[in-house]
Parts: structure tokens; C-alpha cells; sequence
């Protein structure tokens, strides 16, 4: 391993290793979030030309979409691409390309110790530009940053796992003046050759985010402790899906969720009224649209153990369940099942695809 | 609880193993409840868990699947993944503190009709015990 210090700000450099990326031809795009300086809109920049890079802000505390699932389009990539990619987005693309929903060849995956994102409510708010340099103030002191999504501040992985580069910001006092980029590969060195900087042969060092982690941690369990549990789950499960719309919104922006013919949106839950009436027959009284609760614990049992806890799913959510949250509880538990830990490593298959001759003895 | 309480059980029950012990039970005329609802499926694994929870939000107070011993399934390790699923959703019931007692996972081989009897006969005791499945009742499910 090895790393190169930048003499700028790591939100700085972060854009400054993109140019140089692209300016030295040796890949041929470059992905990045971007902000266009009239309208402080947000998106997702595949460049190819260095113009499109003026307005790269490629670690500013936004996500509008998962880059993961923005990966699966793009790749296999014929010629090289770099990728700036959150902790969380990489962790789902490395799920998704378990599911041959992408390849990371030729793909250059840049990350960063992440202090976690605001919501988009709050990003297309006019006042949000103030915000930022505050933020990164606060997250290189190892802060834990209020108003970011509720899942950022119970996230324990903010440190990316397999990335080609990793730029150390969250839980690093110098990030606001200086920027450390380690790289981690072959692919990293030689792609980084020519980047000038002041070169060592230092590791990323995870024990200095120790009191971070610690932070993290101590969030989660507060989180998860506020969540439905105990009792009669119905009541609490009514309590917070009750006011589900069911537009499955949430799926859709779930880089985990990638069946094209999911079952949810299949014939197989269409109704006809004869389905209803025995419905009737019980309950006297139906919520349509039906299968709201349904579709929640359904997405749980299918991929909850896949989750990376990205929390856009609660952003996008109209009437403001807090989806992600509970879908991080539950992955937790589900993933613990089977001592994995989504998008950790590419090599690790999926729970449901793999089993154990001996294992769960206590079932059936 | 209700006195005259009698439990509705859906039953999915692997056209190899289970169904036939099922049968088996029947044809040697051993007694089990009337709760129980079977249907064949052809391999335990052919379930996505996603219908056992239909079965549970739909009323059924208990849901049983029902598969070949580990080892013995038919299409060789059909099995093996069912109980991988069924650790999962029962998870997910036990995180959001859901009676994931109404979930049964039970092996049963094609000559074991008095383990399917022995089974249906707990089982239905053990959901009686429990009462009704408050889903049933709730109009938001």
C-alpha cells in the first residue's frame, strides 16, 4: 500500500485526483456527483471531457441516488472508469455484481471515510451551500453530524471495505487542510502514477476512527432501540407502516432490490373482488390499497440481509416511514444469521444461494 | 381464547416427503385435526417465504411447511435452501417481535406417517394454546 498527500482541503483533492484522472487519459470516464452552481441541482456526472468536471463535488454530503445501482448500466466497462463512490454505494454495488447485475472491471472505485449525507429534503433546501463547510469541519473531528440521515448516524461502515482508493475525511482533523489518498491496489498505483503529491508508504490506519465507530455505535443501538419490538408486533408493525401509500418507491430506489419482474409489482398480488369479499367475510372493513404491510415484510424476508443502509429508501418515502431504519434493524438481525456482512467482500456469496448440510438444527 | 377455538392451519407440504407421510397417515387411518389445510407443492423450496407470510396476514393462525429430511430431498438440496429462507423471514418476525410460533418448519419423510400425525397433533395443540392469529381481525393488513 501507499498514499499521496495533497496539499488542499479532501474535498478538494477529492476533485483534484478526478482531473487528473481524466487528463491523464488513462481512463476513459469519470463518475462523480456534481452541482450546478446556478441551481444548486444535484447530480450524478458521467464525464468524459475535463469541463464536465468543474462542477464535481465528489464528496459533498449528498446522495440522490445510489451510485451502486447507476453502476449496474455502466459496466462491464470496456475502458476504464473511475467511480466516486460512497462507503454504503460501493458496499451495493459489490452486492449487486454477486447478483451479475454489474462487473467491477475496469472500474476504478474511489471512496472515502464517510461522514454520513444529508436527506434530499434538506439538500434542495437554497441555504443548504452554508451547510458544507461546516459539515466538513465537524465530521474531521470524528463528529456525528445532525440533521444527516437517521441510518448515517447508526452507519458502523463508514470506513469503505475493497475500495481501489480510499481518501481519508470522516474522523480526520487534517482532512480540512490536507488530503491523504491511500491507495489500496495495483490498479490504484498504476492509475495514480502521475499524481503529484508527497508520496509514503503508509497504511490507512481504521484504530484512528476508533472514537467515531464508537459514536456510530452507540447511535444504532439508540435507533434501534426506538423501533417496533416486543408485544404484539402487528400493532407496532401498523404503528409505523400504517401510513404506507403503498408506491413502492422505496424498491425502486433500493440498489439491493433489482428484480425486473419483482413479485410485488406482478400479477400474483392483483385481486379480484371475490378475494375481497372473504376478506370482508372477517374483517368487516378493508384498507385499500391492499398488501401495504405485506410489501415491507416481503422486501425484509427477500433481501433484508443485503441491506447497506444507504437510507434513501426513507427519503424517497412520501409520507415519512422510516424504512431504512427498520430495514437496518432487520438486516442486522438477518445477516447476523449467517455471520455476513453485505458488499464486505465480492467473494462471499450471498446467504440464499449457499448452505450448510449442518446448520439450523433447531428448525424443522 | 375461545372455547370452541379450532385453529386454521395452512399446510404446504412437499409432493415427496411430507404430502406422502401425510398420506400415509390417512390411509393408516391415524388420527389427526381437522385444522390442518394441506397442499402439495413439489419441493419445499418451490415456497417463497413470501407466501407463508401471505398465509399468516391472511388469518391462517398457524403456517406449516413441510419438506424431506436434510439429505433426502428429491431435487437434492431444495431443502437445504428452504431452511436458510425460513431462518429468514423467522427472523424478521422475531426482530419486529411478530409470534413467529405461528411459523413451523417440520421434516417429514414419505414413510413417516405417524410423525405427520404426531406433528399436525402438536402443532394444533400448541396454536390452540396460542388463540387466534390477531391478523385476522385487523383490517390494515
Amino acid at each position: 500500500m501507499s498514499s499521496i498527500k495533497l496539499d488542499m482541503s479532501a474535498h478538494e483533492g477529492a476533485a483534484a485526483l478526478l482531473r487528473h484522472l481524466l487528463g491523464s487519459g488513462k481512463v476513459r470516464a469519470v463518475l462523480t456527483p456534481r452541482k450546478d452552481p446556478g441551481t444548486g441541482a444535484y447530480d450524478i456526472g458521467l464525464v468524459t471531457d475535463g469541463a464536465g468536471l468543474e462542477n464535481a463535488v465528489p464528496v459533498d454530503p449528498v446522495m440522490i441516488a445510489n451510485t451502486g445501482q447507476i453502476l449496474s448500466s455502466l459496466t462491464p466497462a470496456a475502458k476504464p472508469l473511475a467511480v466516486m463512490v460512497k462507503p454504503c454505494e460501493l458496499r451495493a454495488f459489490v452486492e449487486r455484481v454477486k447478483r451479475e447485475q454489474g462487473s467491477l472491471e475496469n472500474v476504478l472505485t474511489i471512496s472515502y471515510t464517510c461522514g454520513g449525507v444529508f436527506p434530499i429534503e434538506k439538500v434542495i433546501e437554497d441555504a443548504f451551500g452554508d451547510t458544507i463547510p461546516g459539515y466538513f469541519k465537524q465530521i474531521a473531528s470524528g463528529e456525528i453530524v445532525e440533521g444527516t440521515r437517521d441510518t448515517c448516524k447508526a452507519c458502523e461502515h463508514f470506513v469503505p471495505c475493497n475500495a481501489d482508493v480510499t481518501i481519508s475525511i470522516a474522523a480526520d482533523p487534517s482532512s480540512t487542510s490536507a488530503c491523504l489518498i491511500y491507495l489500496n491496489t495495483d490498479r490504484a498505483r498504476e492509475l495514480l502514477e502521475g499524481l503529484e503529491g508527497t508520496r509514503s508508504d503508509d497504511d490507512f490506519d481504521p484504530a484512528l476512527t476508533g472514537k467515531l465507530a464508537a459514536g456510530r455505535k452507540a447511535e444504532k443501538e439508540k435507533l434501534f432501540g426506538s423501533l417496533i419490538s416486543g408485544g404484539d408486533g402487528l400493532d407496532g408493525l401498523i404503528e409505523v407502516f400504517g401510513k404506507c401509500v403503498g408506491c413502492h418507491g422505496c424498491g425502486r430506489v433500493c440498489p439491493i432490490c433489482y428484480c425486473l419482474l419483482c413479485d410485488f409489482e406482478s400479477r400474483s398480488f392483483d385481486y379480484d373482488f371475490s378475494y375481497f369479499d372473504k376478506e370482508l367475510a372477517e374483517k368487516g372493513a378493508l384498507r385499500l390499497p391492499p398488501d401495504t404491510i405485506f410489501f415491507h415484510l416481503g422486501r425484509m424476508t427477500h433481501m433484508s440481509f443485503s441491506c447497506v443502509g444507504c437510507g434513501l429508501c426513507s427519503d424517497v418515502c412520501p409520507v415519512g416511514i422510516p424504512v431504512a431504519s427498520v430495514f437496518r434493524k432487520v438486516g442486522e438481525h438477518t445477516a447476523s444469521l449467517f455471520d455476513y456482512v453485505a458488499g464486505r467482500d465480492v467473494e462471499e456469496a450471498i446467504p440464499v444461494m449457499v448452505f450448510k448440510e449442518e446448520e439450523f438444527s433447531d428448525l424443522g | 381464547m375461545d372455547k370452541g377455538f379450532t385453529p386454521r392451519i395452512t399446510a404446504l407440504l412437499c409432493k415427496w416427503c411430507s404430502y406422502t407421510g401425510a398420506d400415509l397417515a390417512g390411509t393408516s387411518r391415524l388420527q389427526y385435526p381437522t385444522s390442518i389445510i394441506a397442499m402439495k407443492v413439489m419441493c419445499s423450496s418451490r415456497v417463497d417465504p413470501v407466501l407463508l407470510l401471505k398465509a399468516y396476514l391472511s388469518g391462517s393462525d398457524g403456517v406449516l411447511l413441510g419438506g424431506c429430511h436434510p439429505g433426502d430431498c428429491h431435487y437434492e438440496v431444495g431443502n437445504y435452501h428452504t431452511r436458510r429462507r425460513f431462518a429468514i423471514l423467522k427472523g424478521v418476525f422475531d426482530t419486529l417481535g411478530l409470534e413467529s410460533e405461528r411459523l413451523k418448519l417440520s421434516w417429514i419423510s414419505a414413510s413417516e406417517g405417524p410423525k405427520f400425525a404426531q406433528v399436525a397433533n402438536e402443532y394444533t395443540e400448541e396454536i390452540t394454546k396460542m388463540g387466534e392469529n390477531p391478523s385476522k381481525k385487523k383490517m390494515f393488513l
